[in-house]
């Protein structure tokens, strides 16, 4: 069933134009379905069931509806469109997948907030529930409800199409629609609480949300290197975390690893879609994934190539510099060099309300035996992290130091 | 289709001591854009503002009913960006009055607000 709803709320959309109708009415006929199929049998078209189910209801809500709802303004769609689907319905495969990438585009649209992209992609594309999504960006339940329906207005009141734009502005929707992915697949691993430490099973969402665009457009160079940096970055999610703690890479069970993952996301990146030039976003996500590939392809950490990890984060930083690479191209440094070029590729590197950079130099620190300047390091990380399972990791470490 | 007021914000000053050779390529700049709705919908109108030293602003004291009428010299809100000037225009949708914004002077900032039906 959840394969279908995106097809769906495309399919609904085109036809009635009302955001606030649509996903409501397929939410009651899905609803129905659970009551009504495990008694009576799951129909031969299950998909076609909903449809019919979901345009009832919105049928009863236009007719129930008072004059001045009537009045409100339309979803705007792209008028050739309108009469062609109003002419072949919902019977041309093709059709249909172009009203998913409208959906798509919608949805990851520049004039929404990007969270508000991620949370509704994730609801009309593949009718992940409110409550999860709520999770997944660790605010309550109807603080999410209260931001889907502000984008729904917003969609309707700015003017924002159900549309797919002019050829010439495709590429840079389509990367906007690869950068909202992202952030709500790592969404998924900033430091949450308690048992919802990673909420890692969210991230997958994203996944398959990639995986639905690259189904419509199979050769766009974004997504696949999206699609393998997440992939790969996933792969670790089991062994990531050990009795509501966090395990460092090192000190991972490679077994639970999961490599199927491993070995499809490394398969996308030698693919022909990524070996011409790309843009500098698509360049940097496929760094990213090659980095991550190293680690994941490295028999035991002892046998991790930090040469070639050290290179690729020259790179990425050309691409596109951040303080959070250098960070982690200073920790490559370390393992590469050893721990006094690490701390020399640390000076200086400051990166604002986190308490990264003094964790990773307290940490070089330690190693090189300066026990003093490292408790002083460690102390300097405790106070600036704002996270209790990291915190307590920190205490921990500082602990050892004896 | 939807009516779409197109504002501008500049500052005044930037355009008075301008080259022939800016104000060509402003000049330009808003050819285009006129073509480009042309061609996607319909201008209905459009103005460039008179300094914001020219305006004058009309309040009701209190903003009540029958409050005295007060006016006062200058714009709503003193910013460092003014409304210099507006379209109004009907276009397909947001994506098209974004790629028509888009081929006005680099110098501008531009609101786009779809307009309503009062009912």
């Amino acid at each position: 069933m959840r394969q279908e709803w995106g097809r769906l709320v495309a399919l609904l959309l085109s036809q009635f134009r009302r955001l606030d109708l649509v996903e409501d009415a397929l939410g009651d006929a899905v609803e129905a379905a659970s009551r009504t199929w495990p008694a009576d049998g799951t129909p031969d078209n299950p998909a076609g069931w909903l449809m019919t189910a979901a345009k009832r209801r919105v049928l009863d809500r236009l007719r129930t509806e008072g004059v001045a709802q009537r009045k409100l303004p339309m979803l705007l769609t792209d008028a050739e469109h309108r009469e062609e689907g109003a002419r072949t319905m919902a019977d041309s495969g093709s059709l249909v997948e172009d009203d998913v990438l409208r959906l798509v585009l919608m949805c990851a649209h520049p004039a929404l907030a990007p969270e508000a992209a991620g949370a509704l992609s994730l609801r009309l594309v593949l009718g992940v529930p409110t409550a999860d999504i709520a999770r997944l960006f660790l605010v309550p339940e109807p603080t999410m409800a209260a931001r889907i329906t502000r984008a729904k207005k917003r969609i309707v009141g700015a003017g924002i199409p159900f549309a797919v734009p002019d050829a010439a502005v495709l590429p840079d929707r389509l990367d906007i629609v690869a950068q909202t992915t992202y952030l709500a697949f790592t969404a998924g691993y900033a430091p949450g609480t308690g048992p919802d430490l990673l909420r890692a099973d969210l991230s997958g969402e994203a996944i398959r949300l990639a995986r639905v665009v690259l189904g419509l457009r199979p050769d766009e160079p974004a997504l696949v290197a999206l699609l393998a940096l997440m992939l790969l970055q996933h792969s670790r999610r089991d062994a990531r975390v050990r009795d509501g703690r966090l395990v460092l890479l090192a000190d991972q069970d490679r077994g639970r690893w999961h490599h199927d993952e491993i070995a499809e996301g490394t398969r996308l990146l030698v693919g022909p879609v990524l070996a011409g030039p790309v843009t500098p976003l698509t360049a940097s996500y496929a760094l990213q994934a090659r980095i991550a590939a190293e680690h994941a392809t490295a028999p035991t950490a002892d046998d991790t190539r930090w040469d070639r990890i050290v290179g690729l984060y020259d790179l990425l930083l050309q691409v596109s510099p951040s303080p959070a690479a250098r960070l982690a191209r200073a920790v490559a440094v370390a393992e590469d060099r050893g721990t006094a070029a690490g701390l020399a590729a640390l000076e200086g590197l400051e990166i604002p309300s986190s308490h990264r950079p003094a964790a990773v130099r307290a940490e070089l620190l330690a190693r090189s035996g300066d026990t003093d300047a490292a408790r002083a390091a460690y102390d300097q990380a405790i106070a600036a992290c704002g996270n209790d399972v990291e915190r307590e990791f920190l205490e921990r470490q500082r602990e050892t130091l004896g | 289709m939807t009516r779409f007021v197109v504002l501008i914000a500049y500052g005044s000053s930037e355009w008075d001591g301008a080259s022939a050779e800016t104000r060509d390529y402003y000049f330009r700049a808003h050819d285009a854009f006129s073509a480009y709705v042309a061609e996607h919908g319909t201008e209905h109108s459009s103005g460039a503002l008179a300094d914001p030293g020219a305006a004058t602003t009309v309040r009701r004291a209190g903003r009540a009913r029958d409050g005295d009428v007060v006016v006062t010299i200058g714009p709503f809100a003193e910013t460092t960006e003014q409304v210099g000037g507006y379209y109004d225009v009907e276009l397909p949708d947001l994506d098209h009055a974004i790629t028509a914004a888009s081929l006005l002077p680099a110098a501008y900032s531009v609101e786009i607000r779809p307009t309503i039906t009062i009912t």
